[in-house]
Formats: C-alpha cells, sequence, structure tokens
C-alpha cells in the first residue's frame, strides 16, 4: 500500500527533479557562453596569461641556466610553477571583470541556484587555463626541445588544472570582495594548492622520465582526491562568499 | 567590560604555577639522555607546543564550521582566537624544533613531512589574518575567514601525506618509528611523565591565552559597534 503511494507520488517529483537539472546545467552552459564570448571579443585574459606564462619561462631560462642535464630535472618545475603564476593572473582578471562591471550583482539575482554560477566560473577558467597550457607546451617542446606530448603528462596536467581551478575560483570570488583584492589571491591561494603542486610535479617528472606506472600511481591517485574533495567543498560553501 | 571573572584569575596563577613547575620537571626531575644530553630537554617543550598547536587549529576549524552554521559572531571570535594562538604556538614549535634539528640532523632546517607541513600552516594562518586585514564588514570578514580556515583545515593534512609519500627522518616517538629516522631515543618512565606534565601544563596555558583572546575580542567588537553608534 505504501509502496504503491510511494510509486505512483515519485514519478511527479522525478519529472521536476529532471526539469530543475536541465536549467542547472543550462545555466552553467550560460555563465559559460558568457564567459568564453566576452573573451573572443576582448581577448585580454587569455593574452595577458599567455604573454605572462612565456615570460616566466623566459625567467626560469635565465634564472636557471637550462641546459640538456638541468633541464631533465626541473621542466616539471618550470612547467607547473609557470602554470601557477598564470593561473592565478586568469582568476583574479576573470572575477574582477564580474565585480566591476556590475556583472557579478546580476548574475547572483538571476534566478539560478548559486552553485551553477560556481561551476559556470569553474568551468570558464579551467578553459582559459587549458587553453594556456595547449600554448605553452608545444612552445617549451620548441624551445628547449624536450617532447612534452606524453598522455601520461597531459592527464596530469588536466587533473591538476582542474584542482587548481576549484580552489582558485572559491578564492578568487573571495580576494575580489576585499581591500587588497590583486594581492590577495596568491597568498590565499598558494598555500592551500601545495598538495596539488606537489603531486603534480611528481607525477610530471615520472612521466617524462619513464618511470613504471605503479610508482606513479600514489600521485595520481592523490590528484583525483584532491579534485573531488576540493570541488565538493567549494561547491557547499559558495553559497556563503558571494551571499550579501 | 567587566574585570576578569573568577576562575580567569586562579587560571591565570596557575598557568604560571604550572609553568614554572614544568621548567623543574624537565630540569631537575627528568633523567639525560645519553647521546642528546641537554639538547633533548627542549623535545618537552617541543611537544607541549606542537599539541597546543593541533588544539587551536581544530578549534578554529570547528569555530568556523560553526559560524558558518549559526551566524553568530561569538564563533567568529573564537576561531580568530584559536588561529592566532595556534599561530604563535606553531612558530615556537618550528623554532624550537630547528635549535633541536641543528645539533642532531646537523640543519636547521631540512623539507620534512612535518616541517614543511608545520610552514605551510603558518603561511594559511598568515593569509588568513591577511584576508581579515582586508574586509571591513565584520559579518563578510567572519564568512570568509571561516571559508578560508575550513579551506585549510581540509587542504594542511591533505599537504602532510602528500609530502609522507617521501620518506621521512623526523623522529616518531608515539607509534612504530620509520627505520630513516634519526634522533629518536627510548623514554623513560621518568621522561614519560615529565613530557605529559608538560603536556597537561601548556593545556592549561592554552585554555589561559584563548580565554584572554576570547574576551580581547569580545572588547573588539564593543568598540566597533560604539564606533558604529557615534
Amino acid at each position: 500500500m505504501v509502496k504503491a503511494a510511494t510509486s505512483s507520488s515519485s514519478s511527479p517529483a522525478r519529472d521536476s527533479s529532471n526539469r530543475s537539472n536541465a536549467t542547472f546545467v543550462k545555466s552553467i552552459g550560460a555563465i559559460i557562453w558568457k564567459d568564453l564570448v566576452a573573451e573572443l571579443r576582448s581577448r585580454e585574459l587569455l593574452s595577458a596569461m599567455l604573454v605572462f606564462a612565456l615570460l616566466v619561462i623566459l625567467i626560469f631560462n635565465f634564472a636557471l641556466e637550462l641546459d640538456a642535464t638541468t633541464r631533465k630535472v626541473a621542466t616539471p618545475g618550470i612547467l607547473w610553477a609557470t602554470f601557477a603564476f598564470a593561473g592565478t593572473l586568469g582568476l583574479n582578471r576573470s572575477m574582477a571583470l564580474e565585480k566591476d562591471r556590475g556583472c557579478l550583482d546580476g548574475l547572483l539575482l538571476a534566478p539560478v541556484d548559486r552553485s551553477a554560477i560556481y561551476f559556470g566560473k569553474l568551468i570558464s577558467n579551467l578553459v582559459f587555463m587549458l587553453v594556456v597550457e595547449a600554448i605553452v607546451l608545444p612552445v617549451y617542446s620548441v624551445l628547449y626541445n624536450t617532447n612534452l606530448f606524453n598522455p601520461g603528462l597531459i592527464s596530469v596536467i588536466l587533473l591538476g588544472s582542474v584542482g587548481y581551478v576549484a580552489v582558485g575560483t572559491l578564492l578568487s570570488s573571495m580576494a575580489v570582495q576585499t581591500r587588497t583584492r590583486d594581492v590577495l589571491l596568491p597568498i590565499l591561494l598558494f598555500p592551500i594548492i601545495i598538495p596539488i603542486l606537489i603531486a603534480a610535479v611528481k607525477a610530471s617528472s615520472g612521466f617524462l622520465q619513464g618511470i613504471a606506472p605503479t610508482e606513479i600511481m600514489p600521485y595520481i591517485n592523490l590528484l583525483i582526491v584532491y579534485d573531488v574533495i576540493f570541488t565538493a567543498v567549494a561547491y557547499m560553501v559558495f553559497d556563503f562568499v558571494v551571499e550579501e | 567590560m567587566k574585570s576578569q571573572p573568577f576562575p580567569l584569575k586562579i587560571l591565570n596563577i596557575l598557568s604560571i604555577l604550572l609553568f614554572l613547575a614544568a621548567l623543574a620537571m624537565v630540569f631537575l626531575y627528568a633523567p639525560l639522555e645519553v647521546t642528546m644530553n641537554y639538547v633533548q630537554k627542549i623535545f618537552y617543550f617541543h611537544i607541549a607546543n606542537a599539541w597546543v598547536g593541533m588544539l587551536g587549529f581544530l578549534v578554529a576549524a570547528v569555530a568556523g564550521v560553526l559560524y558558518l552554521v549559526h551566524h553568530d559572531l561569538k564563533w567568529d571570535i573564537i576561531e580568530l582566537a584559536a588561529v592566532e594562538i595556534s599561530l604563535v604556538f606553531f612558530l615556537i614549535t618550528i623554532i624550537s624544533g630547528s635549535i633541536w634539528a641543528r645539533p642532531t640532523w646537523g640543519t636547521y632546517w631540512t623539507w620534512e613531512p612535518r616541517l614543511t607541513t608545520a610552514a605551510i600552516l603558518e603561511m594559511v594562518y598568515i593569509a588568513c589574518l591577511l584576508l581579515r586585514q582586508g574586509i571591513d564588514d565584520p559579518d563578510r570578514r567572519a564568512r570568509f575567514s571561516a571559508v578560508y580556515t575550513l579551506i585549510g583545515s581540509i587542504s594542511v593534512p591533505i599537504t602532510f601525506f602528500s609530502i609522507r609519500l617521501f620518506r621521512t627522518i623526523h623522529p616518531v616517538l608515539i607509534g612504530a618509528a620509520s627505520t630513516s629516522s634519526q634522533g629518536s631515543f627510548d623514554m623513560t618512565p621518568k621522561m614519560l611523565v615529565t613530557m605529559l606534565f608538560v603536556l597537561g601544563a601548556f593545556s592549561v596555558i592554552f585554555v589561559t591565552l584563548f580565554w584572554h583572546r576570547i574576551r580581547l575580542g569580545q572588547l573588539i567588537q564593543l568598540v566597533e559597534q560604539q564606533k558604529l553608534e557615534e
């Protein structure tokens, strides 16, 4: 009897939850689309990140004298330091644009779930980050005559970027609402993303030096765990960060 | 603001007495360690500071979550107090550890999991204080710092485990020691008693300081409110 009642009532409930899921995905898509279109028209974020990333590589070149032997050891570290520095630039800018033009208030007024805003910003930040990485990798390969097109390395970069952006999106939306915002983001972000940097650098150098996958797996697992935990936590607390 | 409540006055005196007693225990009661001699004495305070620092770390994380749930500024005051006290005690832990490490390991600092994690925890706390400085609205300040301590309290243990994937040379006195650790020693019963006593003494000192800092936080809140009313 009870069973029948629940089964008959569950179908409209499932329908409405399907519908709300669809609107959730749609609003995420709309936010990503807005960011990509704005970026395609202005190109200010990607160009700044790219030029900055290349300059960091240039500085490392002179700071470390990258001859063939140093390169072997230092490449993963240089790559990740470059991504981390260029990433803060992009995260800062992407959130500051929302704040300065009053766009964030508009987004918050829109009748969408707050977490949709978080995931929308997360994915568009991730896209920018991956575009920069996709350009830096071949440039680095050419400049230093190292082959970086290693499927293992690329998967590490993907996993590392997801975790970096998951925390970065949350912290940058906090940083833009403070007085010292441009200075604050790296200070807030870097101590938190140390596990990502450790695991990503170790796994990257493992793949580049052809170490057995069983020895790299702990680091890959660490990256996955970090990604899952921090996406979940950021999703839960994002409401508190944007609430007025 | 009322004068200090009676239990706090007792705690003040108790803290001083316990600290003096702890000093006496360490230097007069505990036996000398065979290989490390007097250098080993710092271990008692090192452990006690680390313990109190960890306690502050836990209190800060819990108070942050409670603030997010209840939106009551008293949890923010408690969180800030815990963060500040933990920051100081971890700094003492790091410095006392370095002083011990110089004669034992031959270097002030190594990039070992516990040392590195403690240093990163300090960075998280300093970042948290900088974050608070940049925000005027008390409610937003409390929310952001609660979110940040929460994120930090999840990230710091992960940092510890991620560095631990490498080998460690830090001595493990409780539980199984790794074979590569240097500077470990077997504790005699007298040493164990001393260690537990110093731990207890520092716990009382922690409570006293914590209480004072919470009172200070309440005073600051009062001043801020009166400024707004003027």
